[in-house]
C-alpha cells in the first residue's frame, strides 16, 4: 500500500505492516472525533512515525496515487477538520 | 471510516473531477501539464517570496542588535559620568529590545524551516512533472482511444495528488509570508521612528539627548573657564576705557588693583 504524508512525499508500505498502521489510525480518527488537540497531536506523530519507520520512500518521479494520505507532522486539528468538511481547501 | 482513507478519497475526487471534464483523453494530458508547470511556477515563486521575508528579518535582527549594543555603551556612559538612573533607563530599554529580537529568531527559524519545505516540494514536483511529461508522449504516440483512458487516469492521478499536496503547501507558505511582511513592516515602522530608534543616530533617543547635554555642559563650563582666562590676560586692560556698563565697570574696578598691586 502506497501512503502519502502531505509535504513529504509517499511511502511503500509492506502489506504485513499495514494492521499497526490501521490500529494507530483508528486511534487518530478517534482522537479527531472527540476534537482533543493534545490527543490528535500525540496520535498523528506516532502514525507518522511508524510510516516512516516501516515504509520505502518512493523516488519523486514515481506517478502513483497512494491509497492513504495523511496530514503533515505541522498540521492542526482544526486544519484537518477544514480538510474533511471542506473539499475546497485542497487546490485542484 | 478511517482518516487516512478519507484523505486519500478527497484528493482522487478532485483529480476525477478534473478529469471528467475533459472529452479527449489527449487534452487531458496536456492541460493537465500546463497545469502543472504553472504550479511549479508558483512553488517557486513561493520559494522567492519566503527567501525575501528571510532576508528582511535578517537586516532588522542586525539592527536590533547594533540597538542593543548601543544602549549597552549608553549605559556604560551614563554611569561613568554618575547618572545611575539614566543608565537604569538604557538597560531597561536594552531589555525591551532583547525581547524583541528573541521573538524575530523565533520567526526567522520558522521561515528557515518554510523555506526548506518548499524548495524540497518543488525538487519533488519537478521530478513528477518531469516523468508525466514522458509517460505522456509515450502515451500520445501509442494511441489508441480503448486503453488510453486507463492510463491517462493512471499518471494524473498520480501527478494531481501531488500537485494538491504541493498546492496547499504553497497556500500556507504564503499565508505564513504575508502575515511576516506585514510584523516586518511594523518593525521597520517602529525603527525609522526612533521609538526603537536607529543605530545610525539620526533620530535621537531621549537618552542620548541627555548624555550629549552633559557633555555639552561640561563643554560649556571648559569654554567659560577658557574665556575667563583669556579676559584677565593682556585684552582686558584695552577694554577699560570705553567700558559704560556695570559688568565692564566692575571689571574694570578689579584692573586697577591689580595695577596698584603690581607697581
Amino acid at each position: 500500500m502506497i501512503v502519502r504524508i502531505m509535504g513529504e512525499g509517499q511511502y511503500q508500505i509492506d502489506d504485513g505492516d499495514v494492521e499497526a498502521l490501521n490500529a494507530l489510525d483508528s486511534a487518530l480518527t478517534a482522537a479527531i472525533d472527540s476534537g482533543d488537540e493534545t490527543a490528535f497531536q500525540t496520535a498523528l506523530s506516532a502514525l507518522l512515525d511508524k510510516v516512516r519507520a516501516a515504509g520505502t520512500a518512493l523516488p519523486d518521479d514515481t506517478l502513483e496515487p497512494s491509497d492513504a494520505v495523511l496530514p503533515g507532522a505541522d498540521a492542526a486539528l482544526s486544519d484537518v477538520v477544514a480538510m474533511l468538511g471542506d473539499e475546497g481547501l485542497v487546490p485542484g | 471510516m478511517s482518516l487516512m482513507k478519507r484523505m486519500a478519497m478527497i484528493f482522487k475526487a478532485k483529480a476525477n473531477k478534473a478529469v471528467d471534464r475533459m472529452e479527449d483523453p489527449r487534452e487531458t494530458l496536456d492541460y493537465s501539464y500546463q497545469r502543472q508547470l504553472e504550479l511549479l511556477q508558483k512553488v517557486r515563486r513561493g520559494v522567492a517570496d519566503v527567501a525575501t521575508s528571510r532576508k528582511r528579518l535578517e537586516l532588522q535582527i542586525n539592527q536590533l542588535e547594533q540597538q542593543a549594543d548601543k544602549l549597552e555603551s549608553q549605559g556604560r556612559q551614563a554611569l561613568a559620568a554618575g547618572r545611575e538612573d539614566l543608565a537604569r533607563e538604557a538597560l531597561t530599554r536594552r531589555s525591551g529590545v532583547h525581547q524583541q529580537l528573541a521573538d524575530l529568531q523565533g520567526q526567522y527559524t520558522n521561515l528557515q524551516a518554510e523555506e526548506e519545505k518548499l524548495t524540497t516540494a518543488s525538487q519533488r514536483l519537478q521530478a513528477k512533472i518531469e516523468a508525466f511529461r514522458t509517460k505522456k508522449e509515450t502515451i500520445k504516440a501509442t494511441y489508441t482511444a480503448a486503453e488510453a483512458q486507463t492510463k491517462i487516469n493512471e499518471a494524473f492521478s498520480g501527478v494531481s495528488e501531488e500537485m494538491s499536496d504541493v498546492g496547499l503547501a504553497v497556500q500556507r507558505a504564503e499565508d505564513k509570508t504575508l502575515q511576516m511582511q506585514a510584523r516586518a513592516g511594523a518593525i521597520d515602522e517602529l525603527i525609522s521612528s526612533g521609538v526603537l530608534d536607529d543605530a545610525s543616530g539620526t533620530a535621537k533617543d531621549d537618552i542620548a539627548a541627555e548624555l550629549d547635554r552633559m557633555s555639552s555642559s561640561s563643554e560649556v563650563e571648559l569654554e567659560l573657564a577658557r574665556m575667563k582666562k583669556e579676559l584677565t590676560g593682556g585684552a582686558a586692560p584695552k577694554e577699560i576705557g570705553s567700558a559704560e556698563d556695570g559688568a565692564q565697570a566692575g571689571l574694570g574696578e578689579a584692573q586697577p588693583a591689580e595695577r596698584e598691586e603690581t607697581r
